[in-house]
């Protein structure tokens, strides 16, 4: 199937279907990123998602064993235990990787509902993944994010990293139980994956294949950040997940500006907000570069000590 | 009898030159061991001016500024090292060794810098073997130097 630019654009700006753009699978293979489009004007909140992400990854949510063990300092260690509460599906957990944040309010004076499906925006460059000491935090090279639950332990850092403290924390699970659980780790955290495993066969993830609305859309990164331009001008809306964080592969297109949105919510535990989120890395980033330069500067200055040793040597 | 033909040896550091540098290493071991999250736990962000050590984000960026110092130390010290060579000093197995051991701690280093810019992409397995094997340098990294100290003190 061949499509034009205009074709293509048009298709995805102005039909109904999205969820699949040509080639996706073909990216895929080539370890090309690949990103979704959430349409917010289409979304109704009737959390059909939130069911077929439950349903689709119940295989991979958290079996712990208790009791747990005692942890120390005891101030410092709090238990997470969501296996009690594991029906909660309004805020994320490690039983609920994939939520619905329902905003109400004015803009242009007309009110507006907006319904935002919530998870992992799976960041192009994210600080979970590369600030995680054990490499358990990982990106792969089809710009999915993950985390080894075999290898994490808990700690919770690329939950404290994240600009949307996305990861959330079982306790009495995982790789800490076998080595110090009483004094490091606590459990894993867990996140959306993805779908990576349906990806991985040649399916959609269960959040798009379910939705009725075909609010999201997957596909090339090149080419869903053209259709999400081309979207937000037929609505004269707004991207999130551009820029943010240095970038996602979550492209949210709302027909409300999403500071005006971010004002309404309030965040929580559980329940990110929709800040603009600069990149974190730009300062590391330019230390990089010092980082590569310093190596030469040592040699150039070995270099001319020599030369001056040798020719002080040659004057004596 | 003949005597012995010396070779010259690296020049040492300065005593000052080894405080400095000390305190380099100190402070990326320190800033190391803050990429795990522990210093909360444990009440050292507590302490009055350590709140940065529960900061990930700070105590990364201090590692890199001390990683740039350290790195140019080294490869001075390394061109010191080459110039004896090139006189005629065949510097000890246990030298060698100590070396080996930093030249792995950079390249690891420097793998994880790349890998931590937006344009460059390591498989999972690589980063995990990356970190784990910077974090194993390190640790040998005491016991070499101490091995190296008393061979060259012993010549």
């Amino acid at each position: 199937m061949s499509l034009s630019r205009r074709t293509f654009l048009t298709w995805i700006s102005t039909s109904a279907v999205g969820t699949l753009l040509p080639g996706t699978a073909a990216a895929a293979q080539r370890g090309e990123e690949l990103a979704t489009l959430l349409d917010l004007s289409r979304c109704v909140g009737c959390g059909t998602c939130v069911e077929a992400c439950r349903e689709a990854n119940q295989a991979k949510f958290p079996k712990p064993i208790k009791p747990f063990p005692t942890m120390y300092p005891r101030d410092r260690t709090q238990v997470a235990d969501w296996s009690e509460k594991q029906h909660v599906d309004n805020r994320l957990t490690p039983y609920n990787w994939l939520f619905i944040q329902t905003i109400t309010g004015t803009y242009n004076n007309q009110p507006f509902e907006i319904h935002i499906p919530r998870r992992c925006l799976h960041c192009i460059n994210p600080p979970c993944a590369n600030l995680c000491p054990w490499g358990a935090a990982y990106k792969q090279a089809n710009g999915i994010v993950r985390i080894n639950d075999r290898i994490c332990l808990g700690g919770g850092k690329c939950k404290a990293v994240c600009p949307w403290q996305i990861p959330e924390r079982q306790t009495g699970v995982g790789l800490y139980l076998h080595l110090l659980p009483s004094v490091a780790g606590n459990g894993v955290m867990y996140k959306c994956d993805r779908c990576w495993n349906r990806i991985d066969q040649g399916e959609l993830p269960a959040c798009i294949e379910a939705c009725p609305y075909e609010v999201q859309t997957i596909g090339p990164r090149s080419q869903i950040l053209e259709a999400a331009h081309a979207l937000a001008r037929s609505m004269n809306g707004f991207i999130y997940g551009e820029h943010e964080n240095g970038g996602t592969n979550t492209l949210y297109v709302s027909p409300v500006p999403f500071d005006i949105l971010n004002n309404v919510i309030s965040p929580a535990p559980g329940r990110p907000h929709l800040e603009a989120v600069p990149n974190p890395f730009l300062q590391e980033e330019r230390l990089a570069r010092a980082v590569f330069a310093a190596p030469f500067a040592g040699l150039a200055a070995g270099a001319l000590h020599l030369l001056r040793s040798a020719s002080e040597h040659d004057h004596d | 009898m003949t005597k012995p033909k010396s070779f010259p040896t690296p020049p040492a550091p300065s005593p000052w030159q080894c405080r400095v540098m000390g305190g380099v290493i100190f402070g990326l071991v320190f800033t190391g061991l803050a990429q795990m999250p522990l210093f909360k736990r444990y009440y050292l962000a507590d302490i009055p001016g350590f709140a940065w050590t529960a900061d990930f984000y700070a105590s990364h960026r201090i590692h890199y500024i001390l990683a740039a110092v350290l790195l140019a130390w080294l490869m001075f010290r390394a061109m010191l090292t080459l110039g004896a060579i090139y006189r005629g000093w065949r510097p000890p197995l246990a030298f060698l060794f100590k070396g080996g051991i930093w030249m792995g701690i950079i390249f690891t280093g420097l793998a994880r810098v790349i890998k931590n810019s937006p344009d460059f992409f390591f498989s999972p397995t690589t980063t995990m073997a990356i970190d784990w094997a910077h974090l194993l340098f390190m640790m040998l990294l005491a016991p070499a130097a101490w091995i190296a100290r008393r061979s060259l003190a012993s010549k």
